[in-house]
């Protein structure tokens, strides 16, 4: 029988999966797509949680949803953001980008 | 309507301000008719003045009159301003507001074409109206105030002809020896207040008479003294007032005479319910006096500037002033500032008459055979320097009788003595100064001519003053002084023949000694010069007080300086430079954490939630609420 626990052990593992790409890889695209993964293990904990916790609610759900729509948004500006700073750059590994410092 | 005339006393002290709020802000385009202005505020403020003191010198008893409107009021500070009327404010309003007025008109001729002509007269009027406020005040916190006011204006006026090094150098001497001590004054000021919780005369001199702790008393009274110190040129705050004859001539007349060094004074006869109720503050104030009145005279018996003769001449007579009242003469004190006010503003109008004929030439060896030339000048000189040296019957023999007679009656007999030594060095050294300017050999008075009316009116007023102001306190009109301006349980002593025999015989000696020396040239003056060439250089130098200050300004105080100057500089700059070092080494440090990779700061938001997170499972939610 599949319960709350392995739903929400699955969560932590693409979680900590999606960390480790945001932290670790050097392509800007990889760490987009990391930061998707980490948003869907979130999803997936909402959903798990509103079905096994609180089944008549659509709390959980709602949640799920608002969060892919500000997913779907936030990877349109990420890859415009990307775009427009491999014009500049001609690059998208992170390590060229180091602006941000004193 | 004399009655009236008190009630509206405070005009007497406004008039002087308004004249000068006046010039200050409108008239100083219009020089002549600033002088007006200001010569019209003192006449009228004159006028009151004779009709106050009339009430009060006609009324049966003692007058007083007191007046109050409530000026500043704290909790633990209530200061008034208001005017107390009595017999010693009645003499010192009339001698106030006359020499004042006639050292204005004078200042018309001796100031004539000076560009500064304006703002002269609008300083003239705030030293006046400065003074009048101080002898109206009716409480120690007014007193001060235009005691400081006065401080402020002859700084001013000492400073006039800014122009000259030594002018400033002059004006700012006399404010800051006059700051030491007004210290001293605003304590004991400040003391009072703590003490009785009132400023007030009146008030004061009840508390004070059922006050036993006579520790707090005498500490009191010493810190008092210092102001008088400071403002009458005591010795050792003396050193201002021969410097301060780098102002305009009348405006010595004025600070000699009525209005800065007088404050001292009446501060002191104000104050006499203070002194009196302690014998030691008096025994100091008599010593001080009597030190200054001698140490000032021998300086005076060698100096070659006519106005620093009549310089040190004033501390001397200062001295005797203090004297009197340390010795239990409180209205013999206050006589004698009357009459020498009359005759020193009369010398000094002399000697300013003689300069500016001189085109300011101040060397007496420089001038001779005046007597020719400037009559007028010449003769009402030698009243003034007759009245000075204590000749019957002028002003000056009465005052000075009254001193030494309360001296030696009051048992102290080493400063008879030394009172009776200073008047044979006053006599001497004023006819030193006339046998050589102005009867003298030298042909340096020979290009000069009389000085316009303008100025010898009121040489030629200033003149009768000095022979007749002293008779109000003279026995002969039964001491009439005496019952305006006097404190209870005053000792009253009988006039005593010998004591006026033996000052009119000293003074007449040092006369005749001046003339036989500079007139006749019986001895050679030089060669007594020469032979005591120490003690000529010692005297010569004012025994060099202004080099020890110099010295101890030099060293203990730029030392001082220097020491917390180094404080400054390394301690506390490196305290506070040590604490931005420190700031910015720690960010020189910490920038290389900042290294513009977005995922490195990621790296540290992540681990910044593990931390708090890992504090949230140990200690529980305690710590992040």
């Amino acid at each position: 029988m599949i319960n709350l626990t392995h739903y929400l052990l699955l969560g932590t593992i693409l979680f900590g999966i999606g960390i480790y790409g945001v932290l670790a890889k050097k392509n800007a695209v990889a760490v987009l797509m990391s930061v998707e993964l980490m948003l869907n293990a979130v999803n997936l904990n909402f959903i798990a949680i509103n079905k096994f916790v609180a089944k008549s609610q659509m709390i959980g759900q709602l949640f799920a949803i608002i969060i892919i729509v500000v997913a779907a948004a936030e990877i349109a500006v990420g890859l415009a953001l990307i775009i427009a700073i491999f014009r500049q750059k001609k690059s998208v590994n992170l390590n060229d980008f180091n602006l941000l410092k004193w | 309507m004399l009655e009236t005339s008190v009630q509206y006393a405070w005009i007497i002290a406004v008039l002087p301000f308004i004249a000068f709020a006046l010039i200050g802000l409108f008239l100083h385009r219009w020089p002549y008719f600033s002088a007006a202005i200001s010569i019209l505020a003192i006449s009228i403020s004159f006028i009151i003045s004779l009709l106050v003191s009339l009430t009060v010198f006609t009324s049966e008893g003692s007058y007083i009159y007191e007046a109050a409107f409530r000026w500043l009021n704290m909790p633990g500070l209530k200061v008034d301003m208001g005017i107390l009327v009595d017999g010693l404010t009645a003499v010192m309003l009339i001698v106030v507001t006359m020499v004042a007025l006639l050292v204005q008109i004078y200042s018309l001729g001796y100031m004539h074409g000076d560009p500064g002509f304006a703002s002269y007269y609008a300083y003239q009027s705030v030293f006046a109206g400065s003074m009048l406020g101080l002898v109206l005040a009716n409480n120690f916190g007014q007193i001060f105030v235009f005691w400081e006011l006065v401080g402020l204006a002859s700084y001013l006026l000492i400073g006039f002809w800014f122009g000259r090094n030594s002018a400033k150098q002059a004006a700012k001497k006399a404010f800051i020896t006059n700051r030491v001590g007004d210290f001293g004054f605003l304590l004991s000021i400040l003391f009072l207040q703590i003490l009785f919780g009132t400023l007030n005369f009146q008030g004061l001199a009840g508390e004070i008479a059922g006050y036993t702790n006579s520790a707090v008393l005498i500490a009191i009274s010493l810190l008092m003294l210092a102001g008088p110190i400071g403002k009458s040129a005591q010795f050792p705050l003396h050193v201002w007032l021969p410097d301060a004859m780098e102002g305009p001539t009348p405006v010595s007349a004025l600070i000699h005479a009525a209005t800065m060094v007088a404050a001292g004074v009446y501060l002191i006869a104000r104050a006499y319910f203070i002194f009196s109720s302690t014998p030691e503050a008096l025994m100091a104030i008599a010593i001080v006096g009597g030190f200054t009145a001698l140490f000032a005279a021998t300086i005076a018996i060698v100096q070659n500037d006519i106005k620093r003769i009549l310089a040190y001449s004033t501390l001397s007579q200062l001295g005797y002033m203090v004297m009197a009242m340390g010795v239990g003469a409180m209205t013999a004190g206050m006589f004698h500032l009357m009459t020498h006010a009359f005759f020193k503003s009369l010398l000094f109008l002399g000697a300013g008459s003689v300069i500016h004929a001189l085109h300011d030439e101040q060397d007496i060896w420089k001038m001779g055979r005046l007597s020719k030339k400037m009559p007028i000048t010449t003769w009402t000189f030698v009243i003034g320097a007759l009245a000075l040296s204590g000749i019957f019957p002028l002003s000056g023999f009465w005052s000075k009788d009254e001193i030494l007679l309360g001296t030696y009656a009051s048992g102290h007999i080493g400063l008879y003595i030394l009172g009776t030594i200073v008047a044979f060095l006053t006599a001497f050294y004023m006819f030193r100064l006339i046998f050589v300017a102005f009867f003298g050999s030298n042909e340096g008075g020979e290009k000069a001519h009389e000085s316009s009316p303008v100025m010898t009116v009121p040489l030629l007023i200033l003149a009768v003053m000095a022979v007749i102001a002293g008779f109000v306190g003279s026995p002969l009109m039964g001491n009439v002084f005496a019952h305006w301006v006097s404190y209870p349980g005053l000792a009253h002593h009988n006039p005593s023949i010998t004591i006026m025999l033996v000052s009119t015989l000293v003074a007449v000696a040092g006369i005749l000694l001046a003339w036989a020396l500079y007139q006749k040239e019986m001895v050679d003056v030089n060669a007594i010069k020469l032979k005591f060439n120490a003690l000529y250089k010692l005297l010569y130098n004012k025994y060099y007080i202004d080099e020890i200050y110099q010295w101890l300004i030099d060293h203990l105080v730029d030392g001082t300086a220097k020491i917390l100057f180094w404080f400054d500089i390394y301690i506390v700059n490196g305290i506070v430079n040590g604490i931005a070092a420190l700031t910015g080494l720690a960010g020189y440090v910490l920038r290389y954490t900042e290294n513009g990779q977005v995922q490195t700061y990621a790296i540290y938001m992540f681990a910044g939630i593990i931390i708090v997170i890992g504090l949230v499972m140990t200690a529980g939610f305690a710590i992040v609420m």
